[in-house]
């Protein structure tokens, strides 16, 4: 099939207008869950359909596209939707972070700073932070709505008294200016600080459940903590194995059937750039 | 004297049935009131519309607020309302599990409200849970067990320190000891009065059971068909009952 029976963007326009007013209404109400009529997508759920979905929604022609899953432009996810839009939009497309006006997310933020005028879109499996506490949807949107964010501490609380520190790594709640307790997706909480302050747009897309919230530009985002057990943005205590960066989160990668193992930056256009710059680590060939 | 509570004219109906109809007492800082009468007499019915979980057809709940004083809260905004219902009210269930989070750990349960109305220190939230866990007989060894490895004893009275934790001022009861086996309802009923006694507690209780409000009450009211047939002291209306049906209901009790 050719690109030209599609619309740009694969979505129809009706539909693009629907979901900017459901991301307009989310950036004029940080962190709150807009409910949106998702549309089937020609890919499973789980897969980035939200995601995917915002994407088309605020893609022009001059836009330059990135995708990431996890951390890498390689993987299937981030080859398929990266050509998906090649294909129904026919934008430019690139792995490069600072050449990226639109970077769609799978679990991870950049390691490379945002600027204005870009817009990263995350792929959201569950957008209640409160789900796993109290099922009853009614019941958290009233507990949204009254600010009654007590529960969410009982999960950290819980955490501590487990495992002796805060031991949710991924998914960490999050405040939004003070008001509304938000998910920021299962990226690591190595990653939360990047959420605040953050000069890019930032779009949230549940496919499956039919939500987008969104920070806009300069929000204030804080991870929710005990004064006595701060918060950490912890990471693997070890530098890449390939480009020997310090400062990046990392992905630790089996070797052998021997217990080898190295540790890699789960961001490869990061890693990459930085091997451009003669950066060697350890384990570079 | 201001009544901590005063209930004028509370009427609930279900369609054409009553629930309660008529209802008017006022509850004095420090007092406990019971209310009995059999299964489907409405009591739980008009507990739960002065708890706030259902809304009244009819009649006004007023309540004396810290801050201020007498107010209805029937009219309160719902976070007003919710918010004394973490805070100046307590609300025990008769069914453990439909007051405590089976998932959470006790220590959890008991920090709930706490940090519901902002603690945010660790140490000090396990500090008070521990207290209280030893302050209703469980072992501090159990603090980060689930409810779920609890027997029905513990349930209950877990679900009571997570109840008072926030020093509440008025505390509604469900049937707190229905379930439990004799042995074990003595020792909730012990402690349950030791609470009211130190604390200085406002109670109402809803019961079948007349051991338990004798034991706890100081006033007694006594509902048939939705309507409130006699009320007076506990011992007064035990000993002398004057309505036909309370003499019914004093002279059921088995005798052991």
């Amino acid at each position: 099939m050719t690109g030209d029976s599609y619309n740009f963007a694969y979505l129809d326009e009706q539909t693009k207008r629907m979901i900017r007013r459901a991301i307009l209404k989310g950036l004029a109400v940080p962190g709150y869950q807009v409910p949106f009529a998702s549309r089937e997508m020609p890919m499973p759920y789980g897969w980035g359909t939200g995601g995917v979905q915002v994407s088309a929604a605020v893609l022009t022609p001059e836009d330059r596209f990135k995708v990431i899953d996890q951390g890498a432009d390689d993987t299937t996810n981030a080859v398929s939707i990266r050509s998906f839009f090649q294909r129904t939009a026919g934008v430019e497309t690139t792995t490069a972070t600072e050449e990226a006006t639109v970077i769609q997310t799978r679990h991870r933020i950049p390691e490379a700073p945002l600027g204005e005028g870009q817009i990263l879109v995350y792929q959201v499996p569950i957008p209640e932070p409160l789900r796993f506490l109290e099922p009853r949807e009614s019941e958290t949107r009233k507990m949204h709505s009254l600010e009654e964010y007590g529960l969410m501490h009982v999960k950290l609380y819980e955490d501590i008294s487990r495992h002796g520190h805060i031991a949710t790594s991924y998914a960490y709640p999050v405040k939004v200016e003070a008001r509304y307790v938000m998910d920021p997706s299962p990226i690591p909480k190595f990653d939360n600080p990047k959420l605040n302050d953050c000069p890019a747009i930032q779009l949230f897309g549940a496919g499956r459940e039919q939500r987008i919230y969104a920070l806009p530009p300069y929000t204030r985002v804080t991870s929710l903590d005990f004064e006595d057990h701060p918060f950490e943005a912890t990471k693997a205590d070890h530098p890449c194995g390939l480009c020997g960066a310090g400062d990046s989160y990392l992905d630790e990668v089996i070797v052998d059937d021997a217990g080898g193992r190295m540790f890699v930056c789960s961001d490869t256009d990061y890693c990459e750039s930085r091997q451009r710059q003669s950066h060697r680590g350890k384990d570079a060939a | 004297m201001t009544p901590l509570l005063s209930v004028q004219g509370v009427a609930k109906r279900y369609g054409a049935q009553i629930g309660c109809t008529d209802v008017s007492f006022d509850l004095y800082p420090g007092e406990v009131m019971g209310i009995v009468g059999e299964s489907g007499s409405g009591k739980s019915t008009l507990l739960n519309c002065m708890a706030g979980h259902l809304s009244p057809d009819a009649g006004r709940v007023i309540f004396d607020t810290r801050a201020e004083g007498p107010r209805d809260t029937l009219t309160m905004s719902e976070p007003e309302r919710r918010m004394l219902g973490r805070t100046d009210w307590a609300f025990v269930h008769q069914h453990a599990r439909d007051g405590l989070r089976m998932g959470v750990s006790a220590g959890g349960n008991v920090g709930e409200r706490l940090m519901a109305v902002g603690a945010r220190h660790y140490g000090d939230i396990r500090h008070k849970a521990l207290d209280w866990l030893d302050r209703v007989e469980i072992d501090a060894g159990r603090v980060d067990d689930r409810p779920t490895t609890f027997s029905g004893g513990m349930q209950q009275r877990l679900q009571i320190a997570r109840n008072l934790v926030t020093g509440p001022r008025l505390v509604f009861m469900d049937e707190p000891t229905g379930g439990l086996d004799v042995s074990v309802q003595a020792r909730l009923l012990d402690l349950l009065r030791g609470l009211v006694r130190d604390m200085g507690l406002s109670a109402i209780i809803v019961t079948h059971d007349l051991a338990v409000v004798r034991l706890l009450a100081d006033r007694l009211m006594v509902m048939k068909s939705g309507h409130v047939v006699e009320a007076g002291l506990t011992d007064q209306v035990l000993d002398d009952p004057q309505h036909a049906y309370t003499q019914l209901l004093v002279s059921s009790v088995l005798q052991v």
